[in-house]
Order: structure tokens, then C-alpha cells, then sequence
């Protein structure tokens, strides 16, 4: 029996697993007390829980517990890694290099910091959505102090070369932070094998609370610093004052442990389904896949259904069936996708285009009713839309001149 | 953002789907949008030459199912319409009959320069000249 709406939108946000939510519980209630309060039992036990989470949490990236900075989320860890480098090295230079299908938490942070004085360069992806190492490496100056890159991107999914990039920051004394939302839990990371200096995570992605993530701060080869951006009570080590959420980070904690015990296996059924969606809907006349086909996140896929608008697409299941689109339609600023458009696609692929990100509890059956409903609309749709009748009929799209607005 | 049950409607039982033979002289076919801007509507009315009145409207569109349902309505709307009168459908008038709000609002416009455009191909294959609309605000 299929319940209704299914779930494909993953790569926004996971569910809570219910054994993450078990195991906060008793941290609202019975075990509420402040980590900081370092004198009555109430906040050893709330010490003890944060300090065995920050275990967890540190394990599955193969870090040491003393290096994982608790936040509320990627977003500010993003803010923390990138300003908190920025500040804290500005004597030994003031540019930084990222990439243009950056997360905004990223891009908007660099822009900041351009408006500070610093320089930022944005690399242009290849079509593939992959970072170029060849114009990496050029693009670093004696002022570089830091390459920003994400791990894997949020829309297409697309896992970059860390290790390589990481090689050539080494190189030239650069360090390297990630944003590694959508990778960690998913596939093995691994701050030392993949040479990172600095790297963010959430919660929320990887079925655990929203509200709660982590700044990884490599302490040895090299030891990093980030100016704190929120000052107060000096908690994080300085870095990160507020009192500590501790239920989120007990599930935070949680949430960590249990990918790191089920990856493989839920990567293995995952990507199963996955790859039966991706092959299924490409068979649709005219559909393309977005982003690179191998070097990708093992539960999502971008697919264009060209001569169809998104929005519109969606609507004929979305009561149904909870994807995104990177239709300008569906955005408030009635812009398309801006990593879409980084790709070098059309603005029309790009308001084509549907994402499916597949998760812990995904279905088989889940997908074999996505396949049918999302082929039978796009079906549907074209037999209302001009542009596939042009198509049909030979049309050369380029050849008519268009009431752009 | 939920959709108004007649954008639902008309979404899922779209009126005049189709379209007409525009190599006739008495069609008039509005081709309005972009694909770059992610909508495109083609709005055609068949008239009678006899009277000048709208006997047929057909439409297809690429975009939103809010544009579906604004060009689904007028077609519906020209249907029986004098060709002047049709020129009087206001964008606001399908917003309001849709129920579509504020950031929908553009692809009523849509509809509305569709039927512009259609009537004054369809006055210029007749001979008449083509009517100036002010330019609509859009986005
Ligand atoms: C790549 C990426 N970075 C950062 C974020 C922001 O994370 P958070 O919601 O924890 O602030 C997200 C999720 O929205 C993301 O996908
Ligand atoms: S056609 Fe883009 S919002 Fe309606």
C-alpha cells in the first residue's frame, strides 16, 4: 500500500529517524540541564551526552572529537568557516577562491566579504558541474588563503575531486574548507584521507534535527583558527559562544552513528532505486540528465523534461509526490536555477528541470508510481505545449523572435 | 503555496486545448513569452466573417499551471466575443476569477497580451490596422 505524499525531496531535508528521536527525548525533559553548568549533576549529565555526541559526530568523518565546533546548522557554519578564516588570517592574505553553484549560505558569505575588502574568485564549473583542478590551481595567488569548494552540490548532486583540490591547496599553503551538507552520512568522508581543513555539516540532511550542525576545525598539519562570529559565554572553545542545544545534539550525535553503521548498505538500496528512476524517466523523449553522470551523490538525480515548465509539471502530482524544480516558476525572484544555468544549460532546460532526492525509507513501489505519474505528465503537458508542437513539426526555436520581458 | 481549486480545475481539464490552422485569414494567432522566461502561450481565435465574432479559441501553453489556467479561461471567455470586445479582457479579471495571487499575477498578463497579440494578427491579415496597447507591467 502506497501512502500518500511520498517524499523525494531529500536533498532539502530528511525526516528525523525515530531512533534520533528517541534518543533526545529524555534531553528535553528529565535531562534538561546546561552543558556549561559545570557544578551539579544536572550538567555533567548534559556534558557527558554533548561530549559523547561530539564522539559520534566526530567518528563518522574520521575526525577527533576536540576538532567538531557544534552550530545551528550549515548555514552558519558556512558564515564561521569562511569569515572566521578570512579574519583570522587577513595578515597573510585576503582572497579566497570558490565556485558559482556554491550553496548561498557560501556565495552570500563571500559576497560579504568581498564588501569587507576581501577578493573572492568564483570558478566557473565545468558542464559536467564538476570544479576544473587546471583553473583551481591558477587561480591561486600569493594572497590566497583559502579555496572554498563544496563537497557534493544540492541541486545536482555532483561530488567534486576533494582529494585532488585538496592536494593542490597543499601545494601552494592554502587551506581548504567544504561545505559538505548533502556528502556527509552519504558516502564516506573522511577529513584526513580527503584533506580538509575546515568543513561544514548539518543535522537536518541526515535525519537528524533541524537546528543543529557542526564547523569541523582541523587542530593538527596545519592547526586552523576561525574568528568567532557570535561572542558571548566563550563555549565551542571560543569559537562558538551559546548555550548548547543538547537535545539536537544528542540526535545530531545520533544521526551520525547511525550513517555510519548503515551507509553502505542504504547506499547499496538507495542508489539501487535511484538508478531505476534515473534510467526510466530518461527513456522520456527528450530528457537530460543534469550534472555528472558517474561522479554524483548516490540518492538524487536532475532530470530536464525539455518543452515542459517545471512548476507545471509538478502540479499534475504534487499532491501525490514532493519534488523541486529549478523552474524560475517555482522560485520567488522568477529566476531558473542558478546552478542549472552554471551548466551551461538553456534557461528553458533549466525551467525544465525536476529534482528527485531518495532517502532512508524511499520505496520501491514509491518509485514505480513516481516513474508512471511523472512520464504520464510530462506526456500530458506537452500535448498543451507549443513549444513541443514546433519541435514536432521542425521548428527552429532560435529562428523566432521572442517577446522577451 | 497551495492553488486555487478553478487553477486546479482547469489545470486538469484544460478548456480548447488545440490548435488552428493560422494559414487562414479569418485565425489570429498570439504568440506570447519566452522559453528562456520559462512561459510561452499561444492563444489563436477563429472568427466569423459574417458577424466578427469569435467562433473558435484554442490555446497551448508552456508554463505554470497558473498559465495553463489563465489561457484555458480565455479561450473560454473569447468564445462568442466580438473581436473588439475581446480586446477588453483584463488580466485582472482572470486573476481575480483564479484566485491567483500576487506572484501569478504575470502570467494572467500573459494571457492578456496573448489575446492582443492574436486579435491584431488577425486585423492585419485582414487589412486593418493594428492596435497600439500600452505596454503591460510585467514581473
Ligand atoms: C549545500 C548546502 N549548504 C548549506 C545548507 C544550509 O544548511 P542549514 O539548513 O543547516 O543552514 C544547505 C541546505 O539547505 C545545503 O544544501
Ligand atoms: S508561467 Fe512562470 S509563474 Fe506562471
Amino acid at each position: 500500500m502506497l501512502n500518500f505524499p511520498i517524499y523525494l525531496d531529500h536533498n532539502a531535508t530528511t525526516p528525523c529517524d525515530p531512533r534520533v528521536v528517541e534518543a533526545m527525548i529524555p534531553y528535553f525533559t528529565n535531562s534538561f540541564g546546561n552543558a556549561a553548568s559545570r557544578n551539579h549533576p544536572f550538567g555533567w549529565q548534559a556534558e557527558e551526552a554533548v561530549d559523547y555526541a561530539r564522539e559520534q559526530v566526530a567518528k563518522l568523518i574520521g575526525a577527533d572529537p576536540k576538532e567538531i565546533i557544534f552550530t545551528s546548522g550549515a548555514t552558519e557554519g558556512d558564515n564561521l568557516g569562511i569569515k572566521g578564516v578570512f579574519e583570522m588570517y587577513a595578515s597573510k592574505g585576503n582572497h579566497i577562491i570558490t565556485c558559482n553553484i556554491e550553496h548561498k549560505a557560501v556565495l552570500d558569505t563571500c559576497k560579504h566579504i568581498e564588501k569587507e575588502g576581501g577578493e573572492v574568485t568564483y570558478l566557473k564549473v565545468k558542464e559536467n558541474g564538476l570544479v576544473d583542478l587546471a583553473e583551481l590551481e591558477a587561480a591561486i595567488k600569493p594572497t590566497t588563503i583559502l579555496i572554498a569548494i563544496m563537497y557534493a552540490n544540492n541541486e545536482i548532486g555532483t561530488i567534486n575531486p576533494i582529494r585532488e583540490i585538496s592536494a593542490i591547496a597543499k601545494k601552494h599553503g592554502v587551506l581548504v574548507f567544504t561545505d559538505a551538507v548533502q556528502a556527509v552520512g552519504k558516502i564516506p568522508v573522511d577529513v584526513n584521507k580527503d584533506g580538509i581543513d575546515l568543513m561544514a555539516f548539518t543535522a537536518h540532511k541526515m535525519y537528524g534535527p533541524k537546528g543543529v550542525g557542526a564547523l569541523y576545525v582541523r587542530r593538527k598539519n596545519p592547526r586552523v583558527k576561525v574568528t568567532a562570529q557570535i561572542d558571548g559565554g566563550g563555549h565551542e572553545r571560543g569559537m562558538r559562544s551559546g548555550t548548547l542545544n543538547v537535545p539536537g545534539i544528542v540526535g545530531f550525535g545520533k544521526a551520525c552513528e547511525i550513517c555510519m553503521n548503515e551507509m553502505e548498505e542504504e547506499t547499496k538500496r538507495v542508489s539501487a532505486l535511484r538508478d531505476k528512476l534515473q534510467n526510466e524517466l530518461l527513456k522520456v523523449e527528450e530528457s537530460y540528465l543534469n550534472g555528472d553522470k558517474e561522479h554524483k551523490l548516490p540518492h538524487v538525480t536532475n532530470i530536464s523534461f525539455k518543452y515542459v515548465e517545471g512548476e507545471g509539471l509538478m502540479m499534475g502530482f504534487n499532491k501525490n509526490i514532493a519534488v523541486s524544480s529549478g523552474s524560475a516558476c517555482t522560485s520567488a525572484s522568477l529566476e531558473p536555477s542558478y546552478v542549472l544555468k552554471a551548466l551551461g544549460l538553456g534557461d528553458d532546460l533549466a525551467h525544465s528541470s525536476l529534482r528527485f532526492g531518495l532517502g532512508r525509507f524511499t520505496t520501491e513501489e514509491q518509485i514505480d508510481y513516481t516513474i508512471e505519474q511523472v512520464t504520464n505528465t510530462v506526456n500530458k503537458l506537452r500535448e498543451m505545449s507549443p513549444l513541443w508542437e514546433m519541435y514536432k513539426e521542425g521548428i527552429d526555436m532560435n529562428s523566432i523572435e521572442w517577446a522577451h520581458h | 503555496m497551495a492553488y486555487s481549486e478553478k487553477v486546479i480545475d482547469h489545470y486538469q481539464n484544460p478548456k480548447n486545448v488545440g490548435t488552428l490552422d493560422k494559414s487562414k485569414a479569418n485565425v489570429g494567432t498570439g504568440l506570447v513569452g519566452a522559453p528562456e522566461c520559462g512561459d510561452v502561450m499561444r492563444l489563436q481565435i477563429e472568427v466569423d466573417e459574417a458577424t466578427g465574432v469569435i467562433k473558435d479559441a484554442k490555446f497551448k501553453t508552456f508554463g505554470c499551471g497558473s498559465a495553463i489556467a489563465s489561457s484555458s479561461l480565455a479561450t473560454e471567455w473569447l468564445k462568442g466575443k466580438s473581436v473588439d470586445e475581446a480586446i477588453t479582457i483584463d488580466n485582472m479579471t482572470i486573476v481575480e476569477e483564479l484566485n491567483l495571487p500576487p506572484v501569478k499575477i504575470h502570467c494572467s498578463v500573459l494571457a492578456e497580451d496573448a489575446i492582443k497579440a492574436a486579435v491584431n494578427d488577425y486585423r492585419k491579415k485582414n487589412g486593418l490596422p493594428e492596435l497600439k496597447f500600452e505596454e503591460s507591467v510585467i514581473h
